[in-house]
C-alpha cells in the first residue's frame, strides 16, 4: 500500500559513505566510467605480462595483501592469490573454517587482529552484503570486495567488461590495447536468471551501463529484485526466447539450486524450461552473439552442457582474464603510492620490468 | 551521583519553576509552578518564592505534565550489559518522561507476576515511574495465553509480545475478548513472519540496491489489516506499536472513522529517518520495524497531525556494541530513544520548530498530547501523569513535570548519554529542542540538563 519512494536515482545509490573511493574498490560505483576503462587499460598489460615465460613482476613487493573468505570459493580466493602473487605481493590466506571465527570472534576483531600483523589490503568475501564496507571503515587498509552476499561483485564484472572487450577487438582485428571503450556504446546485454539474489548481476549492471551498454534483465517473477528503481536497464523480460535474436551479449548467472526448492521456484525443470540456454535457444542468438557465465556453471541446468562448449561461450577466457584484471585492480589500488614513494607505473610494467625470479 | 535512594524522598523539598509558559490539555499560559511534598501547591503569574525553595528557572521554556513513554526495552532482567531499569530511568528523566512502559520481553518474559513484581520493584528508586507491560503469550511464544489477570490484579494495563506480533490469527482473537473481561488494552507489534522471514530493512529500492533482504511494507499492514477485523469481531481494544508505512496509517484512519477501539503510537525515528540512512550497511540504523520511505514518513507525520495517531513511543532499545558493529544482517535491530525523542518529535512535527525536511503543521500544544497526555490515557497511567486525567497544571495535582527549552540546538554526543548503551541513530546530529529540567513526584531530578541522580 506504499507509494512508490521518490527517490534513489543512480547518482544517489553511488558510494556508501564508508567507502573512501579511490582507495577501496567495494562497488562498481567507485569506479565510474573511467574508472572502467581505466582498470581495462591496465589489464592489457598484465595480459602481457601473462604471456610471459615467468609471468612475474616486481610492482607489489614487499607489500602483504590477505585474502580474508568468510564463504568459500576456491576460484576467486586462487583467482586473486595468483594475481597477487604474481605482482611479487606476499600473501596470506584467511580460512574461515579453520579461523577464530569459528570459535566466536567478532569480524571486527578478526579484521583488527589480521590488520594488526601489517597488511596492505584485505581482499574481502563475506556472506553479508555490506561486510567489506564496514572492513573498510575498521582498517588502514585498502580493502577489495571479493563478493558480498547479494550486494556486489566488482572484480567479476570488471573481468566480464575486459572479455567482452578482447573478444570484440579481436573480431575488429585490432590490437586490444588499441580500444577503448567504445564497443560498449549500444552494445545490447541480456542477464539471465536469478537477478535478485546475485552480487554478479549487480555489480555487472552497473559496470555495463557505465560503459554505454543497454542491458535487459530476463527472470522469472519471483528472481527479479523487489525493486529496479535506479537501475540503469532497459527493462525486464519473463521471455527469453523473445529476447535472445535481439541480444549481442547473453551472459547467464548461476542458479543457486536451493532457490528451486518450491519457494522461488517450481522446480529446476521448470526453471530450465523457462530459462536455460539449451541448444534450441541457443540457436536463437544472432550469429556473433556471445555467451557468458561466472561459473561455477550447473551444466543443464542455467546452460546446456554443448552450449557452455559452443565457441561463442567465453567461459574459460572470462577466467583466464581474470588473473590479469584482479592484478590491474590491486596494482592500481596498491602499486603506484606505497607510503609517499612510487614504485613503478603501468608504463614501467611494459618495458622497464623484466620477469623476476621468485 | 548520589546514592540511590527511594523516589520521592528528594521530592519533600519546596521548589519553583518559574518564569515559563505552561502548556497542558486545558490550553497555554504563562505561570510559575510552585511544588512541595511532591505536590503542587500553586500556579500562577509572578509567584512568591518562598525560602529555601529550590528555583529552576523556566525562562522561554515551556512547562508541560512529564512525558509518558509507551514502549521502552529496558533490558532488565536479562539484558543487563545493554541498559538497566535505573540507567533506563535516567536517561527517560533527562528526555523530559516521568514515566515509562516497560516492554516484557526480557530474559525471563514479563509473562508472571513474579517477574513484573521484579522490574516494579526495581522501578521504586528509579528517577521517573516504570510501569509494566506483560505479554500477550507464555514466553511471548505466541501460543497460549500469559496470565493476564494475575498481571492485571498488579496494575498492568497494556499486554503485547513485543518484539515478535502474535502470529496465530485464532490466539489473537482470544487474547483480545480474554483482555476485553479484563478491560485492559493488547499493543501489536505488527509484522507477519512470513512476509518479513529473513529480511532486515525496508525492502524496496535502497534493499534491492544493496543486496539486503528486505522486509516489505505488506508485512506490516497484514497484520494491522487482520487485527482490526479481530477488533471489530471481538469488541476488543488493540493499540498499534510503532507504527512504520503510510499504509498502516490510512487502515488504522478507517478503523477509527468506523468507531473501532484502536490507538496507534510512532516512533521519533519513522518520523525522521528514511531506508536510504542504510546506504553504508552501518547496523545503527537497523530497527523492527525498519527505516521506511520519504512517503512513509510524510504519511506519519500526516497521521500524527490528523489524529490517527495517538502517540510518539520511543521504542528505546539499548544494545551493546558488539551486537551493533557486525554485518546488517547479523547486528541486532533497535535504537536508543529516550534522551532524542523530544527533539526529534517536535523537528518533524512542530510548526514551531521544523527540520530541513520541512516543518511541521501541529502546535506545540498538540505535539505535547502526543508525548504526554494521550499516551497517558493508553497505559493506564493518567492519573498521576499527563496532567493527572487531563486536567491543568494545578493546584494538588502531581508534580510530575518537565520543562523544555523549545530553542536549544545540542549535538548528540553518544558518550554523554545516560544510557548504558551507544547506539543512538543522532550521533554527532544537531538537534533542536532539549529538556531542561524535568521533576518527578516532586523532585528535580533534572536540572539544567544534568540528572541529579
Amino acid at each position: 500500500m506504499t507509494p512508490p519512494s521518490p527517490l534513489p536515482d543512480a547518482d544517489e545509490l553511488k558510494p556508501p559513505p564508508l567507502s573512501d573511493a579511490g582507495r577501496h574498490l567495494l562497488s562498481i560505483s567507485d569506479l565510474g566510467a573511467e574508472g572502467i576503462e581505466e582498470v581495462l587499460r591496465v589489464s592489457d598489460a598484465f595480459v602481457e605480462v601473462a604471456s610471459r615465460p615467468i609471468p612475474k613482476v616486481p610492482a607489489l613487493r614487499g607489500r602483504t595483501v590477505v585474502t580474508l573468505f568468510a564463504e568459500e570459493s576456491t576460484r576467486t580466493r586462487l583467482s586473486f592469490e595468483t594475481a597477487a602473487k604474481r605482482l611479487s605481493a606476499d600473501v596470506l590466506s584467511f580460512a574461515v573454517a579453520s579461523s577464530s571465527v569459528k570459535k566466536g570472534e567478532s569480524l571486527r576483531d578478526t579484521v583488527e587482529t589480521v590488520a594488526a600483523m601489517g597488511v596492505d589490503a584485505f581482499i574481502v568475501r563475506h556472506p553479508s552484503a555490506g561486510a567489506p564496507a564496514q572492513v573498510a571503515g575498521w582498517v588502514d587498509a585498502t580493502v577489495i570486495n571479493a563478493g558480498d552476499g547479494w550486494h556486489e561483485h566488482p572484480t567479476q564484472a570488471l573481468l566480464d567488461c575486459y572479455t567482452i572487450r578482447q573478444v570484440l577487438a579481436e573480431r575488429a582485428g585490432r590490437p586490444v590495447s588499441e580500444s577503448g571503450v567504445g564497443d560498449f556504446a549500444g552494445l545490447r546485454v541480456a542477464i539471465v536468471g536469478d537477478v535478485a539474489h546475485s552480487r554478479v548481476a549487480r555489480s555487472g549492471v552497473l559496470a555495463f551501463a557505465a560503459l554505454g551498454a543497454e542491458v535487459t534483465l530476463v527472470a522469472p517473477g519471483s528472481l527479479v529484485p523487489p525493486s529496479l528503481e535506479g537501475w540503469p536497464v532497459t527493462g525486464v523480460s519473463h521471455d527469453l526466447d523473445a529476447v535472445l535474436p535481439h541480444v549481442d551479449v547473453c551472459y547467464l548467472l548461476r542458479l543457486q539450486t536451493e532457490r528451486g526448492a518450491g519457494s522461488f521456484l517450481p522446480s529446476i525443470r521448470e526453471y530450465t524450461a523457462g530459462y536455460g540456454l539449451t541448444l534450441r535457444r541457443a540457436g536463437l542468438l544472432a550469429d556473433g552473439a556471445l555467451v557468458m557465465h561466472p561459473g561455477p556453471m550447473n551444466r543443464g541446468v542455467e546452460i546446456a552442457d554443448e552450449v557452455a562448449d559452443l565457441p561463442r561461450s567465453l567461459v574459460l577466457r572470462q577466467v583466464a582474464n581474470g588473473v590479469a584484471v584482479r592484478m590491474a585492480v590491486l596494482f592500481l589500488l596498491l602499486g603506484q603510492v606505497v607510503r609517499g614513494d612510487a614504485t613503478g607505473t603501468v608504463a614501467d610494467l611494459g618495458h622497464g620490468y623484466g620477469p623476476v625470479d621468485g | 551521583m548520589a546514592e540511590r535512594r527511594p523516589a520521592g524522598a528528594g521530592g519533600r523539598a519546596t521548589v519553583v519553576v518559574r518564569g515559563g509558559t505552561v502548556i497542558d490539555e486545558t490550553g497555554e499560559r504563562r505561570a510559575d509552578v510552585l511544588i512541595s511534598d511532591g505536590t503542587v501547591t500553586a500556579v500562577g503569574p509572578d509567584l512568591d518564592i518562598p525560602a529555601k525553595a529550590t528555583v529552576l528557572d523556566a525562562g522561554g521554556c515551556l512547562v508541560v505534565p512529564g512525558l509518558v513513554d509507551l514502549h521502552t526495552h529496558l533490558r532488565q532482567p536479562g539484558g543487563e550489559e545493554a541498559e538497566t531499569v535505573e540507567t533506563a530511568s535516567r536517561a527517560a528523566a533527562l528526555g523530559g518522561y516521568t514515566a515509562v512502559l516497560a516492554m516484557p520481553n526480557t530474559n525471563p518474559t514479563i509473562d508472571s507476576a513474579a517477574v513484573a513484581r521484579e522490574v516494579l520493584q526495581l522501578g521504586e528508586t528509579a528517577l521517573c515511574q516504570v510501569a509494566v507491560a506483560g505479554a500477550i503469550t507464555v514466553g511471548r511464544a505466541g501460543q497460549c495465553l500469559a496470565p493476564m489477570g494475575e498481571l492485571a490484579a498488579l496494575g498492568v494495563r497494556l499486554f503485547t509480545d513485543d518484539g515478535t506480533g502474535v502470529q496465530d490469527a485464532g490466539v489473537m482473537r482470544r487474547a483480545l475478548e480474554y483482555a476485553r473481561g479484563l478491560g485492559v488494552t493488547l499493543g501489536q507489534h505488527c509484522e507477519d513472519a512470513t512476509l518479513a522471514a529473513g529480511g532486515h530493512m525496508h525492502e524496496g529500492a535502497w534493499s534491492s540496491r544493496l543486496g539486503v533482504p528486505g522486509v516489505p511494507a505488506a508485512a506490516e499492514e497484514l497484520m494491522v489489516a487482520r487485527d482490526i477485523m479481530l477488533a471489530r469481531l471481538t469488541g476488543g481494544r488493540v493499540h498499534f506499536l510503532h507504527l512504520s508505512t503510510a499504509g498502516s496509517v490510512a487502515l488504522v484512519a478507517g478503523a477509527k472513522a468506523e468507531g473501532l477501539d484502536v490507538t496507534a503510537e510512532v516512533a521519533p525515528h519513522h518520523l525522521s529517518l528514511t531506508d536510504g540512512e542504510l546506504s553504508g550497511y552501518d547496523a545503527v540504523f537497523k530497527v523492527n520495524p525498519p527505516l521506511r520511505t520519504e512517503c512513509d514518513v510524510a504519511a506519519l507525520r500526516a497521521g500524527c497531525a490528523a489524529g490517527t495517531i495517538d502517540a510518539v513511543a520511543t521504542d528505546h532499545a539499548p544494545h551493546p556494541p558488539e551486537q551493533k558493529e557486525g554485518p546488517l544482517d547479523v547486528a541486532a535491530p533497535g535504537m536508543l530513544g529516550l534522551e532524542t525523542a523530544l527533539a526529534v518529535t517536535l523537528e518533524a512535527l512542530c510548526a514551531a520548530a521544523g527540520d530541513e525536511k520541512g516543518k511541521g503543521a501541529m502546535s506545540l500544544h498538540d505535539v505535547m498530547a502526543l508525548l504526554s497526555w494521550r499516551p497517558a490515557r493508553i497505559a493506564g497511567l493518567d492519573v498521576g501523569h499527563g496532567g493527572d486525567q487531563g486536567g491543568p497544571i494545578g493546584v494538588d495535582g502531581p508534580a510530575n513535570l518537565c520543562v523544555i527549552d523549545p530553542s536549544e540546538r545540542w549535538e548528540v554526543d553518544p558518550d554523554h548519554l545516560a544510557s548504558r548503551s551507544r547506539n543512538t541513530p543522532w550521533a554527532g546530529r544537531m538537534l533542536t529542542g532539549r529538556v531542561r529540567h524535568t521533576v518527578y513526584r516532586g523532585e528535580p531530578v533534572v536540572i539544567d540538563a544534568e540528572a541529579q541522580r
